[in-house]
């Protein structure tokens, strides 16, 4: 009788398990890790503590939504990183000009790598990887020789306030990723545009037969993911005081591309999972902080965010095979 | 001595027991239909009988012996062989590479060899009536000579059991008798065939016996030669046999319903595509259910795709409503009130992750927001309304199409093209893969439409389908319109006639 119960059981817990693991595995993973930091680390648990995280995390927060969307429509954009860089470089050239018109200009050079993203991709049919490979490379080099390879402090009061100023005791950069996450999610989730990108992402030919713009949809997708990744790049300028090409943003492809495959969106396109990117960083962001914290080698941080993009990754393949 | 037998198989999925008790012997060099309505069952077994699926309850028996297959590499080592529906080969190889993949001949030095391999190939597609250059890209090949090349790799390597899964559902007639007479040769080999198909006629003509399945159930199971057409179709359809005989073989009511004086919704003038399409003309008025008839490649889908800005055209003239279509893009094409129902569902149909919800109002979008913000109530009033109208069964408007069966997959896309409120509906194979009761909603939908004042362009392969539900009907013969039926001439005879009429070489 009792040995019945118990071999039923595992049964239908695993299939539940396997159901509820991509969506909500990333929660639980954090909920799990905050647990285990308020028990056994030293000064976790303080306002100080989660203020340096949040900063850390929000602009990578930025650019893995615009990633997230990308990915949604079955795509990648690995110009991020560079695109960053070159918001940075024209930042102190503009700033004589004004806050506003850096950021414009900074902006507007998103638009532009964005546009020929958009275009390599859409209207002249390269894949995303190799389209976006091409500005991964040349836009950071752009990018250094529009800096002349210089590292340039930046003093203007009211930039640095983006990077370092308080709103209600929140830190400005936090607000502005936050905002950044309604706005995508709402894109997402309610508008016209939205909706195509899931359908393009999920099945490009039936998209175009149903008559969608599907390159102008494309276009816009990568427009939109680089002027996010514009907007991560002053925000860090604004943060560490400083632009320097060569370095802004260097490597936050792949923090990105980790935070969106962690949150549970499939490489696969046609589904954007905003709220679990958001998560997706913010994990990857708290393995990190634990293992320094706990005095561990920058090699071990570096496979254990492995061994979690793995474990990812398999969770949500057990899910595409049934 | 039984080649396999499924002695008692169960298989149960969350919320469904997919297999319920059902056993199945096949005998050495039978072919054996295997037949039932989508959702039947008939998936569920094979995949039981290839390794993919573990039962969860009875036995397999092979020869004789109980076995089990743990994965579909263990079955196809013991001889049984499965080709699906979806030729699954390697398009980029060439066709002998694909013929003898995993088994390449050797030379001295252990490499590959080139001319001994393409030499068998060669001979041995010969025995299929498919005489191609072997080196060339399989994906190049017709996808009737994909599946013979498929069906040849299966017996090479010395299967005792074939399954095919709707063989035939790509194939030209010419090509479905090349199949019949390889199907003759195995049988006389001695090998065991099971065969999956929607259509009796083939079932008749080939089958020795045959098993149905209903709600993942054993119905009927014997000799084919001793059941009645509409007594198979009513086990099938588990109806009553006197309401089967009076609904005659398909839904459409047969009365025309076009307006002969009314201006044409649709004229379609010398289209012309390279090698694919010739100087293509039709007209469709308001009301009128044009078929399009030919044989495979025949012109048919490009005529449709064509018409809906999907296929390159070198030239020719569209007019809808008197309007005309000028450089026709699916975006000009569904504006101007065409819309089109592509023959390959789910590649060019459906976007299985979405949701039904979703996918209905994926063409209409624009129309159901305000500045770009789409509106939740707009789209239920139309979800709703063609969820209901179209008797789409879901177990919710949020239900992932992709979960969805063939049929319900079809009324979801169809309910699709509708919203956009069309002038000309183009339907490509619209009953193709589903099952018999979607299948006559889709035929009786079509006659609806047409009442309605809508101009249809219908493509079928079922001759009976294409014949009983068109007022008229165009035949294509390689890109070229070879004759016209109208009125008392639409019947399937005069259509196969019109087909096989010498036309004259333009070449």
């Amino acid at each position: 009788m009792s040995t019945e119960t118990v071999a039923a059981r595992p049964v239908v817990d695993s299939a539940r398990l396997r159901a509820w693991l991509p969506k909500y595995g990333v929660y639980a993973a954090i909920v799990l890790l905050v647990v285990y930091n308020i028990f056994f680390t030293p000064y976790f648990a303080t306002w100080s503590n989660l203020r340096i995280q949040l900063i850390q995390v929000a602009p990578i927060v930025i650019v893995a939504l615009g990633m997230a969307l990308v990915i949604g429509t079955e795509g990648i954009d690995l110009s991020v990183g560079s695109v960053m860089a070159l918001a940075a470089a024209f930042i102190p050239l503009y700033l004589g000009y004004g806050v506003v018109a850096a950021i414009l200009v900074a902006l507007l050079a998103g638009v532009a790598v964005g546009f020929i993203n958009g275009i390599l991709v859409a209207r002249v049919g390269l894949q995303p990887i190799v389209a976006t490979l091409a500005l991964f490379v040349g836009g950071r080099g752009l990018a250094v020789v529009i800096s002349e390879g210089k590292l340039v402090d930046i003093r203007n009061a009211d930039f640095l306030y983006l990077g370092s100023g308080d709103l209600i005791g929140i830190p400005v950069l936090v607000w502005i990723a936050a905002l950044m996450v309604l706005i995508v999610g709402f894109v997402v989730r309610r508008t016209v545009f939205g909706r195509r990108l899931l359908a393009i992402g999920g099945n490009r030919p039936a998209a175009e037969l149903a008559g969608l713009p599907v390159k102008r949809v494309l276009i816009t997708v990568y427009v939109v993911c680089a002027v996010l990744a514009s907007i991560a790049g002053l925000l860090s300028v604004a943060r560490i005081q400083s632009s320097d090409a060569s370095s802004v943003g260097l490597l936050i492809e792949l923090s990105a591309i980790t935070a969106v495959v962690v949150g549970g969106t499939p490489l696969t396109g046609g589904k954007v999972r905003v709220l679990g990117t958001v998560a997706g960083a913010l994990l990857m962001q708290l393995v990190i902080a634990t293992m320094i914290k706990h005095n561990l080698q920058p090699s071990t941080t570096e496979m254990v965010q492995a061994v979690i993009i793995l474990i990812a990754v398999y969770v949500a393949r057990e899910r595409k095979t049934r | 001595m039984a080649l396999l037998e499924v002695v008692d198989v169960s298989k149960i999925f969350p919320g469904v027991r997919a297999l319920d008790s059902v056993s199945f012997t096949l005998q050495p060099g039978e072919v054996h239909a295997l037949v039932g309505e989508n959702g039947a069952g008939k998936s569920t077994l094979i995949k039981v009988l290839t390794g993919v699926y573990k039962p969860d309850g009875g036995e397999l028996k092979y020869q004789d012996q109980p076995v089990q297959f743990g994965t579909p590499m263990d079955a196809q080592r013991a001889g049984i062989s499965t080709i699906y529906q979806e030729v699954n080969l390697v398009p980029l190889m060439s066709v002998a590479q694909n013929l003898f993949l995993g088994r390449e001949p050797r030379n001295k030095f252990g490499l590959i060899d080139r001319g001994r391999m393409d030499r068998e190939a060669r001979e041995v597609l010969a025995g299929y009536g498919v005489t191609t250059d072997v080196r060339r890209q399989l994906g190049t090949l017709a996808l009737g000579a994909q599946q013979m090349v498929a069906l040849a790799r299966a017996v090479m390597i010395d299967a005792k059991v074939v399954i095919m899964d709707e063989p035939t559902s790509s194939l030209e007639p010419r090509e479905v008798q090349t199949l019949f007479g390889v199907i003759r040769d195995l049988h006389a080999k001695g090998i065991g065939i099971v065969y999956v198909s929607h259509r009796l006629d083939e079932l008749y003509e080939i089958c020795d016996a045959v098993t149905i399945l209903r709600d993942g159930k054993l119905v009927h199971t014997g000799k084919l030669a001793d059941l009645e057409r509409i007594k198979l179709v009513s086990l099938m359809l588990g109806r009553d046999m006197a309401e089967v005989r009076r609904e005659g073989a398909t839904a459409f009511s047969g009365a025309a319903t076009g307006d002969e004086q009314a201006a044409p919704v649709l004229r379609v003038r010398e289209l012309n595509s390279r090698h694919k399409l010739h100087d293509v003309s039709f007209d469709v008025r308001p009301g009128e259910v044009v078929g399009l008839g030919g044989l495979l490649g025949a012109g048919r889908s490009e005529t449709v795709k064509a018409i809906g800005g999907a296929y390159h055209l070198d030239s020719g003239t569209i007019e809808v409503d008197g309007k005309e279509l000028k450089k026709p893009t699916p975006v000009r094409a569904v504006h101007a009130g065409v819309a089109v129902q592509p023959e390959d569902r789910k590649a060019e149909g459906i976007v299985p992750g979405l949701s039904v919800r979703e996918n209905i109002a994926l063409a209409v979008l624009p129309r159901v927001s305000r500045g770009g913000f789409v509106s939740d109530a707009k789209i239920d009033e139309i979800v709703d309304k063609y969820m209901k109208r179209l008797r789409i069964k879901a177990s919710s408007p949020d239900q992932a199409v992709g979960d969805l069966s063939g049929g319900n997959q079809q009324k979801v896309l169809l309910a699709r093209l509708l919203a956009t409120d069309p002038k000309v509906l183009l339907l490509d194979e619209p009953t193709r893969g589903i099952d018999v009761g979607a299948k006559a909603e889709v035929q009786s939908l079509i006659d609806e439409l047409a009442a309605e004042g809508l101009g249809v362009v219908l493509v079928s392969s079922d001759a009976e389908e294409l014949v009983e539900g068109s007022d008229r009907v165009v035949v294509l013969r390689d890109g070229v319109v070879v004759g016209t039926l109208t009125g008392a001439e639409v019947t399937t005879e005069d259509l196969m006639s019109t087909i096989a009429t010498e036309a004259p070489r333009e070449h």
